[in-house]
């Protein structure tokens, strides 16, 4: 199996709770960073962070720009920034148009994603009520890596699962309780 | 729909070179995987039927090349943005600084003008601005024309004054232009005390002493030894004790210049020591 660079998951309304669920179950040792891309209000940057820092063992932190990627981690998008991600695996952060009305653009994420890792990216689209993502995962598949939606039926809200698995024919569909097993086995 | 990959990153690298060459403008300090984007967005809305027609265009035109370089850097700005940052201006940086005879303040990067705009209603209702001289620059003449006409979308009003109040306004901010259709006009009085000009922070030298320079969420686009260089450029045109204010994101941390400034508060301000 192949040995993977980074999961990038994004989600807008809907996604917390996914997030809250799915964190406590993720191996501690993985040996890939995670970079999560939430929509959400300004200003909500730490308690994001608090949030999700107590519910793993791996480091939870905001992503500074210029910052190294490193695998015991995940970053957290800070708001009213897009992140991207350069070629030498550190983040640049870009304070540029909003896309799909969102700063930070999950699409902006998953394609400066799938141009610096490549077939080592796994990307997962979770709940939220706009299409912010859908493009980035098609640029994640033309670029080899794995893409990955949420269940619709299992989305409080459906829009974004449903138009991933419509346009960008994604590689597989997980049930909340299935990502956490899903994710575990990237670990090489 | 903006599609990732339209430039390749080799078509980037010869962009830079050419505009280099050619035009005096030098991009190879900037953020790759952002102009990256910049170039394939601006490549895909004037709908380039070719690299070649893009490049030979950035080339050869120089209305368009005026045009890409207001396409590839980011103008996106606002009044008052982060409004706990503008408090600390206004209640202890701004201040401090009337101890001069005279205030000079450089808005380097300064777009389309939202920011001057907004130190000057500061500097306006602290009683300073009639002994201050703000320096706006950037690298585009086109933002510049923008930010010394001092009008702004009427639409982004509602939020402006909410923001100026957040950061302890206490005026009717309506009060400080006049609507014209879907413009707002400010105040002339603001502008009197402003002087636009173009500056390239990547080529060209200190050209004033500042006791306040803002910089915010300029540096985001530059690579490490970039911002090192712009940070060292600032330090060169900073007076002792003066204030260098970057965005919510940026820090002089790690630089070459971090031991000789103290950061102000929790905003991303710091001052320079007296040496």
């Amino acid at each position: 199996m192949k040995k993977i660079g980074a999961l990038v998951i994004g989600g807008s309304a809907g996604s917390l709770d996914v997030l809250l669920k799915i964190l406590p179950e993720i191996n501690p040792n993985l040996d890939f960073p995670i970079i999560i891309v939430v929509h959400r209000k300004q200003g909500t940057d730490s308690l994001l962070s608090d949030l999700l820092s107590h519910r793993t063992e791996l480091k939870v932190k905001e992503a500074d720009e210029k910052e190294k990627i490193n695998k015991g981690y995940v970053y957290i998008a800070p708001s009213d920034y897009h992140l991207l991600i350069e070629k030498d695996y550190t983040f640049s952060l870009d304070y540029s148009e909003k896309i799909n009305y969102s700063r930070p653009s999950i699409d902006v994420t998953f394609q400066t994603a799938a141009d610096a890792y490549g077939e080592q990216l796994v990307c997962l689209l979770l709940s939220g009520s706009n299409a912010d993502g859908v493009n980035g995962l098609i640029s994640v598949k033309k670029n080899g890596g794995i893409t990955l939606a949420q269940d619709p039926d299992s989305a409080q809200v459906t829009y974004m699962p449903e138009q991933a698995i419509l346009r960008a024919n994604v590689t597989d569909i997980l049930k909340i309780e299935q990502m956490a097993n899903y994710i575990n086995s990237l670990n090489s | 729909m903006l599609q990732s990959g339209v430039i390749s990153d080799e078509q980037v690298e010869i962009l830079i070179n050419d505009v280099l060459e050619h035009h005096g403008y030098d991009f190879t300090g900037y953020s790759r995987a952002s102009l990256k984007r910049r170039l394939s967005r601006l490549y895909s809305l004037d709908k380039h039927v070719s690299f070649a027609e893009f490049r030979y265009k950035t080339l050869n035109d120089d209305v368009y090349f005026k045009h890409f370089v207001e396409g590839v850097t980011v103008n996106v700005t606002e009044m008052f943005r982060d409004p706990s940052f503008y408090q600390l201006l206004r209640q202890k940086i701004l201040p401090n600084l009337n101890t001069y005879p005279f205030i000079r303040i450089w808005l380097a990067g300064c777009s389309t003008g939202e920011e001057a705009y907004s130190v000057a209603i500061l500097l306006q209702e602290l009683n300073l601005l009639h002994k201050s001289l703000i320096y706006a620059t950037d690298i585009n003449p086109t933002v510049l024309e923008k930010a010394s006409n001092g009008m702004f979308p009427l639409s982004q009003m509602k939020s402006y004054s909410e923001n100026y109040i957040a950061s302890g306004g206490v005026k009717d901010f309506s009060s400080y232009y006049t609507a014209n259709y879907t413009l707002a006009k400010f105040d002339e009085e603001l502008k009197r005390k402003m002087i636009f000009s173009t500056h390239n922070l990547v080529s060209d030298r200190s050209f004033n002493e500042f006791q306040l320079i803002l910089c915010r969420n300029v540096l985001i686009y530059f690579d490490r030894p970039l911002q090192f260089r712009v940070l060292n450029l600032f330090d060169q045109s900073l007076e002792n004790l003066g204030y260098l204010a970057l965005g919510t994101k940026e820090t002089i941390d790690f630089s070459p210049i971090s031991s000789n400034y103290k950061k102000v508060g929790t905003e991303k301000i710091w001052r320079k020591a007296n040496t």
